[in-house]
């Protein structure tokens, strides 16, 4: 899109024509190791955990690893341009989207968040001082990172050339963009809203060490408060399994309480929250208990008589959850739809998950992680092989 | 409620104040539970009785913004003769205030009451800082309108300095200030428009219009100013430097609350009267801050009678100055207000496109 004012180009002086690579080519798995060193060597990259999240997942070792998911003896090829939309308010999502999508073959657009995270400039900046160095050449040409508003020629204009288009952030932005038409053999990754919920097994919690309680109480909080709990990944439910229902949320609350001790809550998330709790009590009738003032503002627990029927509409922010004991998984059947996304689980029994997953045809769930890998990015995510999906299988026969 | 007609509004000290407000509290809780089922709800869901006085901090309080997404009114459909609208800038949700004839009443002889002892006891001519399109528009009326025709009840001879425009209407000043030289004068505008349209105008020319003997009233808080690195001293300061204005009042009020408004005395401390009290909430915890912290503002009014406002959470940060101690004389708490908390930076994977 040449001499548009309204695009204002990151990085990647040109616009990138289709390119066509193999999955986890060599080259690109040499830059990312390299952009992973240079990332653990900035002073400022370490300032921020995101980034260094960033710097681990990229280095050799791992996509190695991630490449080893993919040989099947099958010619694997990229497809050739991929238009990304990413979310503008998560600092480094843009640059696992572009990771996977350089990963699997193609040249990439990537439209960056609109705010100016300094972790969106550290990574741009890590990403083009590795690509200026002579072995990347032929990647440094691939790559274009834009910025713009809300606009539809632009959006028109994109997905019209590209091969694949990526869109995250959610409903509203996919529907803003299936407006832009892509092209009849083009393929789509959508991530669309989702709603996460966690399964505990109380015995779990009543016998579990005082380490390994603290431990589940810190990965609770980055699964949640650490992104106020707005990611799609994030639990806002607790369903309780067990014998010792009460004693075991009454422990594990009082735990997240003491991790919750470190999040910043800001008064207007304070405000927000209440008005929260308040419009539940007004409205909802099946409310068992309201946990408000035990443990501060920090943390609001709602007790609910039932499984409710309208499970994915519960969506607390800033430390506010939902709870209630059930008899077994079966019972959560009727509540999963396709916006299900990730089942967070501590205690469960892994056959008994795998036995709900597999012979209740559930249209939704796509992950069961422990608590703590909520929001771990990976190359199969909200149900895609992502790498897969933006990439083609040539058959050779002879 | 009768008996506060009767006396001076800023006449009641602690002790009479929390004796009176442990029983008006209590009845209007009662009524709001009895009249409105969400109301009744939430207090059930809080596990609060009513069965019983509390202290008045005990009380449950609803955050302002309840009143933008729910319609809450404790009295039948037939009952409401005057919907109030809050402000809110365009795209956001307004605030929605159902009003009974007693509420409506008592609001009116509240805001008379209160008033009238900055303004005097008779009604002055009144110089309205604004444009009268503000009121005539309905499409434009807002709380702005509403404010301006609720408080132009106060004075005769209702008169708008400022032209449709916007711009300063000098003819129409000078032509009020000759037919009312014998009088003082009532000047009610919001605090960023008399800065704005007003002052400003004054400030540039050089024929100078007397206002020695004006007394302005003034809210909507300084946030606009802030840019400009205007406070309440600046303000009062230059308004007098261009005009010779000396009694200058900011009041505070919200349009949950109409009528029971906080007044600023001559010392610059905002007071809080019979009809209403101040209390200032930690927000970590919503314990109570202690003379001198600063905390969320909790509003009390005891007019409320047809919507469950009489004990609301502002989005205001503010601090008590003290309790029965200002040096003007008046009863009361005394407090002062910093400005609306700060919009929070929402992390998570959704929106990818902010609204404008």
């Amino acid at each position: 899109m040449r001499e548009n004012k309204k695009v204002q180009i990151v990085l990647g002086d040109k616009e990138p024509k289709p390119t066509v690579r193999q999955v986890y080519d060599k080259l690109a798995v040499e830059f990312l190791n390299e952009l992973s060193g240079w990332l653990r060597h900035c002073k400022e990259a370490g300032e921020y955990a995101d980034v260094m999240s960033v710097a681990f997942w990229c280095r050799r070792g791992n996509i190695e690893k991630l490449r080893e998911g993919l040989e099947d003896g099958l010619l694997h090829l990229g497809r050739g341009l991929l238009f990304h939309i990413t979310p503008s308010n998560v600092p480094v999502n843009f640059v696992f989207s572009y990771f996977f999508g350089l990963l699997s073959g193609n040249a990439n657009i990537v439209r960056l968040p609109s705010k100016d995270f300094p972790q969106v400039r550290i990574l741009c900046q890590g990403i083009e001082e590795v690509l200026s160095h002579q072995e990347y050449r032929e990647l440094r040409d691939t790559v274009q990172f834009v910025r713009y508003d809300r606009d539809k020629e632009i959006n028109d204009y994109y997905s019209g050339i590209c091969d694949g288009r990526i869109v995250w952030g959610g409903d509203e932005t996919i529907g803003m963009l299936r407006q832009s038409p892509i092209p009849p053999k083009a393929v789509e990754v959508v991530f669309a809203d989702r709603f996460s919920f966690g399964v505990i097994q109380s015995e779990a919690v009543v016998n579990a060490s005082r380490e390994e309680l603290s431990r589940l109480a810190k990965n609770f909080y980055n699964d949640t408060y650490l992104m106020d709990q707005n990611a799609c990944s994030t639990p806002h439910f607790i369903f309780w399994l067990g014998d010792q229902t009460e004693k075991g949320a009454e422990i594990f609350w009082e735990a997240v309480y003491q991790e919750a001790l470190q999040y910043p809550l800001e008064d207007i998330k304070a405000v927000d929250k209440y008005t929260q709790l308040c419009r539940l009590a007004m409205e909802r009738e099946d409310i068992k208990k309201i946990e408000q003032t035990a443990y501060s503002n920090l943390l609001y627990v709602v007790t609910l008589q039932d499984i409710p029927k309208d499970l994915e509409e519960l969506r607390g922010s800033f430390g506010l959850f939902f709870q209630c004991p059930i008899h077994n998984l079966e019972q959560l059947s009727d509540v999963i739809s396709p916006k299900s996304q990730t089942m967070l689980t501590f205690g469960v029994n892994s056959e008994k998950i795998d036995s709900f997953l597999r012979e209740k045809g559930l249209r939704g769930i796509d992950r069961v992680v422990p608590f703590g890998k909520a929001l771990d990015m990976g190359v199969i995510w909200d149900g895609y092989d992502i790498v897969r999906t933006l990439s083609r299988v040539v058959t050779h026969l002879l | 409620m009768e008996e506060l007609w009767e006396q001076n509004p800023f006449s009641l000290n602690h002790q009479e104040k929390t004796k009176y407000y442990e029983n008006r509290i209590l009845e209007l809780t009662k009524k709001h539970a009895e009249g409105c089922a969400p109301y009744a709800k939430l207090l059930r869901k809080f596990d609060f009785s009513i069965e019983k006085t509390h202290k008045i901090e005990d009380y449950p309080f609803l955050p302002v913004r309840l009143f933008k997404e729910s319609e809450l009114k404790s009295v039948g459909d037939e009952e409401i003769v005057k919907t109030m609208t809050s402000s809110g800038t365009s795209g956001q949700q307004v605030s929605k205030i159902y009003l009974d004839k007693a509420t409506s009443t008592n609001q009116t002889k509240a805001l008379v009451k209160i008033t009238s002892e900055f303004l005097g006891k008779n009604r002055l001519p009144m110089l309205i800082i604004d444009s009268k399109s503000v009121v005539k528009n309905r499409k434009l009326f807002s709380a702005r309108g509403a404010g301006i025709l609720g408080f132009s009840m106060l004075g005769y001879n209702v008169t708008y300095a400022l032209d449709e425009n916007m711009n300063l209407d000098f003819d129409t000043v000078y032509r009020f200030l000759e037919k009312h030289k014998e009088e003082n004068i009532f000047l009610f505008g919001f605090t960023f428009m008399i800065w704005e349209h007003f002052y400003k105008a004054l400030a540039e020319v050089n024929h100078s219009v007397d206002l020695s003997r004006g007394i302005l009233l003034h809210g909507g808080g300084f946030k606009k100013l802030e840019s400009q690195a205007v406070d309440n001293e600046t303000y009062k300061r230059e308004l007098k430097r261009v005009c010779g204005i000396e009694k200058v009042y900011n009041y505070y009020g919200m349009v949950e609350q109409t009528g029971s408004i906080f007044m600023e005395c001559e010392h610059g401390r905002l007071h809080a009267s019979n009809f209403s009290d101040i209390l200032i909430r930690n927000p970590k915890d919503f314990s109570m801050c202690k003379k001198g912290e600063k905390g969320l503002i909790q509003l009390v009014s005891v007019l409320p009678e047809s919507y469950p406002g009489h004990s609301i959470l502002s989005e205001d940060v503010g601090e008590i100055i003290g309790e029965d101690d200002c040096p003007c004389g008046r009863w009361g708490k005394t407090f002062k207000i910093y400005g609306r908390i700060k919009q929070a930076e929402v992390r998570g994977c959704s929106d990818t496109y902010e609204r404008k």
